[in-house]
């Protein structure tokens, strides 16, 4: 990256690093040595004249960074809610069993590292895993057996590992499919020559593409803002952290259509003046990111990018790739920015757009997989073709993840403006009772709500879908969900770091029954104030599943808790809280 | 990030129309809203906020106004023509109340034991925002309380994360001496030995100074005498405290109960402290059950209890039980009874430890010779000390370590009368 080669100290004894490697540099340390050791953080700290712990402060950030050997084989298996129906526990016993180790260690032989992680995009296939991330899906007891025995035969986790299908189960009518048409390698590039940016621009907007991220701000005028800023030079950056439980639409995307995106890069760098490009990918998704190289190593080749990309004189744009290393929040703009800075991936104060100061304190336009997509398909088919589809409001097509209780999981190209019954219908729903639409950030629904459409003005949908049926205890999936906020907050600010924390507490006293009416409206609160009070997005939407679900089913919260008459706390156990001074009795 | 916002007007011949609460204020562009409003007679209470880091940190999010109808934190924001601005709503007020009070339930803060009390920003704030007690429950983690640092002793517990630290304290040579280490909620400060090492004797004060809770104290800094103290007296809320009302007093004496649990008598001792008012007193109630009059039994049904100390045996536990059934009213008075206070130091270290310690492996054990005491006529000790609210239901609070008697006085007046008695802000203290 910058032409500089980033390698771990074992293999070169002069360490040329800037800030902006940290990252790679203590991935390539991690790769080769399954954790970092005090004298790799010395070495970065000195080639970067910082203090150590300044460096200890980034890794200890990142989930897939470790001070502490993780094993020669490191198991992170995906704990999400999804996983969980689908056989997690049993999963997590048979690894167990068959490694001798425990979650949250290495086996005493040192073998095999098992831990647990939040979802890695292939909830089509739960419960799954990533080895030394290379993925294994549908997992069961018999075939987390047969795997670990052939590791301790000395396979490569790469080559046993499985071959991720696309699952893509639905498409509109063959005129309006946008995304999952055919790909044929620069076509929209081709467009570019015969028009100048500021038409790009106009196309985009004349569209109505909002970022498919999930937070649908109109990606034109994001494109119009950076253009018009001056400062030099500007970025292009590739959110492709979907770290959002339930969501694996932009891992089909970039596993089918990688060049679809790199061609959304390009169209937009065209259109704002930028120069270089970076694809900032999770590090769940790792086992794509050779298909990637190869991708942007293909359109060097062919002229797409590099020096007068596309064959328009004076454009030069060039695409990168950063690995991140394991941080839902790092999806949030401003902290991946921070992210590929080498920082800790803690969102930055809303002061400023990234369009006016973001990589580097410089101009970035930072759009999603899905929206290059849909903007290299503006480009390609034109915004008129672009417009035929959807609603009036919403024009276009969406990607949707569906997962859960049905029988088809997978990916779901639909207009807006399909219903969520036709949704249900297509998947083969089982018994659908609550859905979770754009994953436990978004807001969850009741099946009496069916008939309502994805749409911007009526049920906007980031990308997940998650169905569950019946059968599934409530309070179970919004535990899970807090227990995920907990985990993948930053810390910087106080609402989010202590409120889930304290949030996931009361849930444990609805499950161990000892809820008081009181604590809903406690939990009903605590969630608005987190809301309004949290610092980013993450914690602005942590307490959303929790909140909509208490509004779509209260008659079900009113099961969980009691009266409290005599006003004594049930809480409380005399018998529970002496046990420990009665071991003294003899 | 570089512009110079804060304080200083940028240009200052202009001058800006903002409207907080509904009342238009003239200012000059490119000011920091906290300090604007707070020079314009309305609170909006900060915590990470400290003048000199530019830009803001916007951590703590204690200062969220609304701000054109967005909610945000008043800290980063510079003021511009036309701004509207929410500070004072009840849901604000409330919201900021409630991220202070997450602070204190998320570290062990014990304000009489800390070398920080009364000078400390975020017992200011909760003096500010009068804030009786937590409706969070205390973590009671045990985190580290570091003397590894040449000058400094780092108490985690007491940290509230409000990045103060990290982006202002560098030695000479620019080398950060703190930073951030974990995430969510095992986010910690951590210290760089090395660099710390290098700073002076005035960086490092400067570092002591820069924190606003007692988490940096340089060895050799002495905590100051009360009175001495910067949050000692005087609010910095502009608005005049109120009057005392008129007060009628019931013509049918009120029952009080009164007891200590796991306390120290300290509380007692200053409800001694009214002097002369025990006279006035004794004139509109009449005591039960109390270690004043030594009723050791209820005789009869009361109005309101007063209860000092937490719980932490099962004789404790009986006797709030006994006092919630006896009493209309329960009201915890002291630190004690608020959360657990001194005693619930001991919550982070399991019983058993602190026994085998105290009676097994002490200094002065003899082998064999010493067994922790257990009989049938002792009171079991629990687990942990408990708050009073974590047993039963209380329905007011009187924090202080004692409380003022004054205070007390006005608490207890007010729930006689019915009307409500304002505490003075020298008088609601939590140490």
């Amino acid at each position: 990256m910058n032409n500089k080669s980033i390698t771990a100290p074992g293999q070169s004894p002069d360490l040329i690093l800037e800030r902006t490697d940290l990252i790679a540099y203590l991935w390539n340390v991690q790769k080769e040595h399954g954790h970092i050791r005090f004298k790799d953080i010395e070495a970065a700290a000195k080639a970067l004249d910082i203090s150590t712990i300044d460096v200890e402060g980034v890794i200890s950030f990142y989930h897939f960074f470790s001070r502490y050997p993780t094993g020669e084989f490191t198991v992170y298996l995906n704990a999400s809610i999804v996983s969980e129906h689908k056989g997690f526990e049993r999963v997590k016993e048979a690894f167990e069993s068959a490694t001798g180790g425990q979650f949250g260690s290495v086996d005493p032989s040192g073998q095999f590292g098992l831990f647990e992680t939040a979802c890695i995009g292939l909830s089509d296939m739960e419960p799954a895993a990533l080895i030394n991330f290379h993925p294994f899906t549908n997992l069961n007891s018999l075939k987390v057996k047969q795997i670990v025995a052939k590791l301790k035969q000395g396979a490569d986790p790469a080559d046993i590992c499985d071959e991720i299908p696309d699952h893509v189960r639905h498409t509109p009518e063959e005129d309006k499919v946008i995304l999952m048409r055919d790909y044929d390698h620069g076509k929209s590039v081709a467009k570019l020559a015969a028009i100048q940016p500021d038409d790009v621009i106009e196309e985009i907007k004349k569209s109505g593409l909002r970022g498919q991220g999930g937070a649908f701000f109109p990606a034109g005028l994001k494109w119009q803002f950076c253009a018009a800023e001056e400062g030099e030079p500007k970025y292009i950056v590739c959110n492709a952290d979907e770290g959002e439980p339930g969501t694996f639409k932009d891992r089909v995307l970039l596993n089918s259509r990688p060049g679809l995106l790199l061609e959304g890069m390009i169209v937009a760098a065209y259109a704002v003046g930028a120069k270089e490009g970076y694809i900032y990918l999770r590090a769940e998704y790792r086992w794509l990111l050779h298909k990637l190289e190869d991708e942007i190593k293909r359109f060097r080749k062919m002229g797409l990018l590099g020096r007068d990309a596309g064959g328009i004189k004076g454009f030069h744009f060039d695409i990168h790739i950063k690995l991140g290393a394991g941080a839902y929040v790092c999806g949030e703009e401003t902290a991946l920015l921070n992210s590929m800075e080498g920082k800790r991936g803690e969102p930055r104060n809303k002061r400023f757009f990234p369009t006016q100061r973001g990589y580097l304190q410089k101009p970035t336009v930072i759009n999603n997989v899905e929206t290059f997509c849909a903007a290299a398909r503006i480009i390609e088919l034109g915004a008129d073709h672009y417009l035929t589809t959807g609603t009036e409001t919403s024009p276009g097509t969406k990607l949707i993840s569906v997962s859960g209780d049905c029988r088809h999981p997978g990916v779901y190209e639909i207009e807006w403006g399909t219903t969520v019954r036709e949704v249900l219908d297509m998947a083969q729903a089982d018994r659908p009772h609550f859905i979770q639409v754009s994953g436990p950030s978004g807001q969850c629904i009741s099946i009496e709500e069916a008939d309502r459409a994805l749409a911007l003005d009526d049920l906007p949908c980031g990308g997940s879908f998650m169905i569950f049926s019946r059968q599934r205890d409530i309070l179970g999936i919004l535990r899970n969900y807090t227990s995920f906020f907990k985990h993948e907050s930053c810390g910087l600010c106080t609402p989010c770091r202590a409120g889930n924390f304290i949030i996931e507490k009361k849930l444990d006293l609805f499950a161990a029954k000892l809820g008081h009416r009181d604590d809903i409206e406690d939990v009903k609160s605590w969630g608005k104030m987190m809301q309004m009070t949290c610092r980013c997005g993450l914690g602005k939407t942590a307490p959303n599943a929790l909140l909509t679900a208490q509004e779509k089913f209260p008659e079900y919260f009113e099961t969980l808790v009691d009266q409290n008459p005599d006003r004594l706390s049930k809480r409380f156990s005399l018998k529970d809280a002496v046990r420990e001074y009665d071991r003294f009795s003899s | 990030m570089n512009d110079k916002t804060n304080g200083q007007a940028s240009q200052a011949s202009e001058t800006i129309t903002i409207t907080i609460d509904g009342k238009e204020i003239q200012t000059e562009p490119g000011r920091n809203l906290v300090q604007v409003a707070n020079e314009n007679g309305f609170f909006i209470p900060s915590l990470c906020y400290f003048p000199e880091i530019e830009p803001p940190l916007g951590t703590c999010r204690v200062c969220t106004c609304k701000i054109d109808g967005v909610a945000g934190p008043a800290c980063t924001e510079t003021v511009r023509d036309g701004m509207v601005i929410e500070a004072e709503t009840d849901e604000l007020i409330d919201a900021r109340k409630a991220i202070v009070e997450m602070m204190f339930a998320e570290g062990n803060h014990v304000c009489p034991g800390c070398e920080k009390s009364g000078n400390c920003d975020l017992q200011h704030m909760a003096y500010e925002l009068g804030l009786q007690h937590k409706r969070f429950p205390n973590v009671f983690k045990n985190r580290l309380v570091d003397f590894n640092p040449k000058r400094m002793i780092m108490e985690h517990n007491r940290c509230i994360k409000c990045l103060r630290c990290v982006k202002e304290v560098f030695t000479d040579d620019g080398k950060a001496v703190f930073s951030f280490r974990y995430r969510g909620n095992d986010t910690r400060v951590g210290i760089d030995y090395e660099q710390e090492a290098l700073l002076t004797s005035e960086q490092a004060v400067r570092a002591m100074e820069l924190c606003p809770t007692g988490a940096i104290i340089v060895r050799g800094e002495h905590a100051k005498p009360f009175g001495d103290r910067r949050f000692d007296m005087q609010s910095m809320q502009k608005s005049a405290p109120a009057a005392d009302p008129e007060i009628v007093l019931p013509k049918e004496k009120k029952t009080v109960a009164t007891v200590s649990l796991a306390g120290c008598f300290g509380c007692h001792m200053s409800l001694l402290d009214i002097d002369l008012k025990l006279l006035d007193l004794v004139n509109v109630v009449e005591f039960n059950k109390s270690p004043i009059n030594d009723i050791k039994k209820f005789t009869k049904h009361c109005d309101i209890g007063l209860i000092e100390g937490g719980c932490c045996n099962d004789e404790n536990v009986e006797t709030l039980r006994e006092f919630r059934k006896h009493c209309d009213v329960l009201v915890a008075f002291g630190e004690c009874a608020v959360w657990g206070g001194v005693p619930s130091m001991r919550n982070t270290i399991p019983l058993g430890e602190c026994l085998e310690e105290a009676y097994l492996n002490a200094m002065t054990t003899v082998d064999d010779e010493f067994e922790v005491p257990y009989h049938e006529d002792l009171p079991k000790i629990l687990d942990k000390v408990y708050a009073c609210s974590d047993i039963v239901d209380i329905d007011y609070y009187i924090p202080g370590c004692p409380p003022d008697a004054d205070h007390i006085w006005r608490s207890v007046l007010s729930l006689i009368s019915g009307q409500q008695m304002p505490v003075p802000y020298s008088e609601f203290k939590y140490d």
